[in-house]
């Protein structure tokens, strides 16, 4: 547990205030496993969006497949709606080196050509190896490459955000 | 030494579901579940082997199986090349190692092996660089695990749970690599009870020890099964006079709505194809609402799939 890492849901609470304003009726949100889709389904809630919420899974898109392998764990990708021409909310707990953004847009475009993707994250923490950059960010800091912030869930739903 | 798993445990060639654990029965099963909607989507083809070359080496025919091995490679950006080496110019052992070293020559990754003989991929298994990966597509009549993935893959979306299910396997139990598959899947995930049905001609001697409950009668053996797998009846054996005919083959163990109905009123109907319509089962049965036979088939891809990709992912490529 780190003292200086603000609550989680003060900060989902934030960054839904940021994107209320820039939200239109058709933009389609879209969570990335696991930690993602528990902030996005909190976003979608908040926003009071109409639309089904979207999940991905980007296991089949990871570049560091032939090195580690399949996770154990692969989730369906469910995108209940078609993408084609629409706006995407892309969503993710923590931005890192941006692979795993690159990874989930290489997916989003196997299920068609949306008009824009933004993207949104819970905390942006540095580390950047690629040229993605969050369009909302709920926090924006820096941490030492060899540590690691995560989102957990604990069975009462409520989310907590912790550095090791 | 447990040749098809590695040091982690993680799955390094697939050859027998004889003594594969659950948990990888298991991971193979989930897995093909997440790839289900690849084939749903605009672009069918996820990036996962691409730059990997796929060889299928198929020393016997066959369609069905190729084909899916063929798709499920391509849906996973590996590049195919499919290999049907006539069984004549292959008969000595030593002349199949000469054809896997050419190929692992030409940077083969994965190997999709289906031989006449029994132990064929163990074989080929036992004989490649460490890098490279043998599936075992049907080897004699010793396995067919793919097929007895995707069959337990069909059973587990139509039920849903392994353990409270009665699960049938009907016919040529003798000559059938796909039963063996099957019989060793459906134990090792927890079916309480499984039975052959078949006359005693088509069943292999001491087949109760694998843990299976022997029926000689089909009507007694299909009361109350949730589950019917039928088994192909090869034509040859009709020959070899372990049969009198097909039409009398038929009228004890051939599958028809009047047997059908002593089985539980949501009992599924499987078959691995291809079938003989009219000697094990009837038209009006492999047509009808309980048979899930047309989508084993395309479960057959997202089994091979996953089958494939956990393969790779355990390379040192």
């Amino acid at each position: 547990m780190h003292a200086s890492l603000p609550d989680a849901n003060t900060l989902i609470a934030r960054l839904a205030d940021a994107l209320a304003p820039t939200l239109t009726p058709d933009t389609l949100i879209v969570g990335i496993h696991t930690g993602g889709v528990w902030v996005a389904e909190r976003l979608h809630a908040l926003l009071g969006c109409k639309l089904p919420l979207g999940t991905l899974d980007i296991s089949f898109y990871r570049d560091d497949f032939s090195r580690i392998g399949l996770h154990p764990q692969v989730k369906p990708s469910n995108l209940p709606f078609d993408l084609e021409g629409r706006a995407i909310l892309l969503v993710d707990d923590v931005l890192h080196t941006g692979r795993t953004v690159r990874a989930a847009m290489n997916e989003l475009f196997d299920y068609g050509r949306p008009a824009s993707i933004r993207l949104a994250v819970l905390v942006d923490r540095g580390g950047h190896e690629l040229p993605i950059r969050p369009d909302f960010a709920g926090l924006t800091i820096t941490v030492p490459d060899h540590q690691n912030i995560n989102l957990s869930r604990l069975d009462d739903g409520h989310l907590t955000l912790t550095l090791a | 030494m447990n040749l098809q798993l590695a040091e982690d445990g993680r799955l390094r060639h697939l050859l027998t579901l004889d003594g594969l654990p659950r948990a990888i029965i298991t991971q193979i099963l989930d897995t093909a579940e997440s790839f289900m909607d690849v084939g749903e989507r605009e672009v069918k083809k996820v990036p996962l082997l691409r730059g990997k070359s796929i060889f299928n080496l198929f020393f016997e025919p066959s369609t069905r199986t190729r084909t899916t091995f063929e798709i499920a490679a391509k849906r996973l950006s590996a590049d195919v090349v499919n290999l049907n080496i006539a069984t004549s110019s292959q008969t000595k052992g030593e002349a199949i190692l000469d054809t896997v070293d050419n190929l692992a020559a030409m940077h083969a990754d994965m190997f999709i092996v289906r031989h006449a003989q029994s132990g064929a991929a163990h074989f080929i298994a036992r004989h490649v660089a460490p890098h490279i990966s043998v599936v075992n597509a049907g080897d004699g009549r010793h396995a067919h695990p793919t097929q007895g993935l995707l069959d337990m893959f069909t059973i587990r979306r139509y039920k849903g749970e392994f353990h409270n299910l009665t699960v049938a396997i009907v016919g040529d139990v003798l000559h059938s690599r796909v039963a063996r598959s099957q019989i060793h899947a459906l134990t090792t995930l927890g079916v309480p009870e499984v039975r052959v049905i078949g006359p005693k001609t088509l069943l292999p001697a001491g087949v109760e020890q694998m843990g299976v409950r022997v029926f000689h009668d089909m009507e007694e053996g299909l009361a109350g099964c949730d589950v019917i797998i039928m088994l192909r009846l090869q034509n040859e054996r009709m020959k070899g006079a372990r049969l009198p005919s097909a039409q009398e083959y038929f009228k004890f163990f051939g599958l028809t709505p009047e047997k059908l109905a002593l089985a539980k009123p949501d009992a599924i109907v499987m078959h691995p194809g291809p079938m003989n319509r009219g000697v094990e089962i009837a038209s009006e049965v492999a047509d009808g609402p309980q048979s899930v036979i047309l989508p084993q088939v395309t479960y057959g891809i997202a089994v091979r799939m996953a089958v494939m990709a956990m393969l790779a992912g355990t390379g040192n490529a």
